[in-house]
């Protein structure tokens, strides 16, 4: 129940996320590039859930943002899968409760998922809007992810926390009045 | 642990992706059209709001303010009524005089204009593009020019029934024929500047031997076959060789503020 919860806030966050991203001009005019959240949301679903929902996070959010953006369609899920794969196969190594990794990952993920995009851009012959100012937006992105994937844990952990079952109590065991039998 | 059925999710999730990027334009811009009424219900809810906010600006302008706009608006609408009937004037002459050339007689276009609202606005950084509220149902189609009274906007492209995406002038996927106002009138392609010169773009291809200098304006050229001649883009900011020299490349200044627009109009064939 938790889980399926998990994955449809997740994918409710994505749409609203493209969105917003689309309807409300932000930050853009003061820092050139509109940030995104899916990468963020894609470290925490690699991380903390199933690799279900990273098939349905890069499957969904992909498109999404490629119907609202003049992206051809499905070239954002590409970069979103790879990100997701190569986080969820490597959960075990990562520190992923404390907040610096995610930060750390975030800004990775920020970084990575506009690159690969562009990468996979470029060699399908389009021409997207390349030069020195991308590295500037790669930052701002970058900055952008480190800072709101400890959210998006903390967003998510507060989720389970509300939705979650109550952890078991101490019960009513008292190890001083246990009867103990047979020969002392 | 990865499974058997990852996979398959895995192989699918990328033949879904591969198989998309591989469809015929057309069909791929129909599949995202399909997939963005997805966002209808929040675009309505979005326009709802944005009419509601307008409105309630509307009713907290004071009296004064109203009168004040209202006389301002009134002589700007005087002046404008001069400038038609000299407009006028100057159109029944350029029929005249094109009919004693014996030139073909051009329909003029102000009156096939129709106002369209910016609805989203591109989230990527690597494109320069807007929605808007008019789509097929209201006879909107691909490559229409989009202008506001200041100058050139883009052109229509991606037509959904209700809403269509417009490529922006600095985009890769919107090259302009420009012609300079000066003597020669030298021509030349509008393209894309950089990825934050938002109100810049370049004038490439222009001849060696073009005089071309800072405040220049640059119109429409009217080749191509997309935007009538003569649509202001902007003016000259500064002018230097290309391709190691073999032509000259001018940096142009929109004079339509595209990252700002709410409302523009869009040219009917």
């Amino acid at each position: 129940m938790l889980r399926s919860l998990q994955i449809v806030a997740t994918l409710v966050l994505a749409w609203l996320a493209v969105f917003l991203q689309a309807a409300w001009d932000g930050f853009r005019p003061i820092l050139g590039v509109q940030p995104d959240l899916l990468p963020a949301l894609m470290v925490h679903t690699a991380l903390r859930t199933h690799l279900v929902n990273v098939f349905l996070l890069a499957a969904l959010g992909g498109l999404a943002m490629d119907s609202l953006s003049a992206n051809p369609v499905g070239v954002t899920s590409l970069p979103l899968l790879a990100l997701g794969l190569v986080l969820h196969m490597r959960k075990e190594l990562v520190l992923r409760d404390q907040p610096f990794a995610q930060a750390v990952l975030g800004a990775l993920a920020g970084a990575a998922v506009p690159t690969l995009t562009v990468g996979l851009l470029l060699s399908l012959g389009h021409e997207p809007l390349v030069g020195w100012g991308s590295l500037w937006q790669g930052a701002v992105l970058a900055v952008w992810g480190a800072a709101v994937t400890p959210l998006v844990f903390r967003l998510f952990g507060a989720l389970e926390h509300w939705f979650g079952p109550a952890p078991a109590g101490p019960g009513s065991f008292r190890p001083d009045r246990e009867i103990r039998r047979g020969r002392v | 642990m990865w499974k058997r059925s990852h996979s398959v999710a895995l192989g699918l999730l990328a033949g879904l992706s591969l198989l998309l990027l591989s469809l015929p334009e057309e069909l791929a811009a129909r599949f995202k059209v399909a997939f963005g009424a997805l966002y209808l219900p929040l675009l309505g809810l979005a326009g709802a709001a944005h009419q509601a906010a307008q409105e309630t600006a509307g009713l907290m302008v004071s009296r004064r303010e109203l009168l004040r706009q209202n006389e301002q608006l009134r002589r700007e609408n005087a002046q404008l009524r001069l400038e038609t009937l000299q407009a006028a004037e100057w159109a029944r002459e350029n029929a005249r005089l094109r009919r004693l050339l014996g030139w073909q007689e051009q329909s003029p276009w102000r009156d096939r204009l129709r106002l369209a609202r910016v609805t989203l606005r591109e989230p990527t950084p690597w494109w320069r593009s807007f929605t808007i509220d008019l789509g097929s149902r209201q006879g909107v189609r691909t490559g229409l020019p989009v202008l506001t009274p200041e100058g050139l906007v883009g052109r229509t492209s991606e037509v959904g029934p209700f809403h269509a995406r417009v490529v922006l002038v600095g985009d890769a996927n919107c090259r302009v024929s420009a012609q300079v106002l000066n003597v020669t009138g030298d021509t030349g392609l509008i393209g894309p500047a950089g990825p934050l010169d938002r109100d810049l773009v370049l004038l490439s291809y222009l001849p060696r031997t073009a005089v071309v200098r800072p405040g220049q304006a640059v119109v429409t050229s009217g080749l191509g076959g997309i935007f009538p001649k003569g649509i202001p883009i902007g003016t000259v900011v500064d002018v230097r060789p290309a391709g190691d020299g073999l032509y000259l490349e001018a940096r142009v200044q929109l004079a339509a503020p595209l990252h700002v627009l709410e409302e523009v109009w869009v040219l009917w064939p």
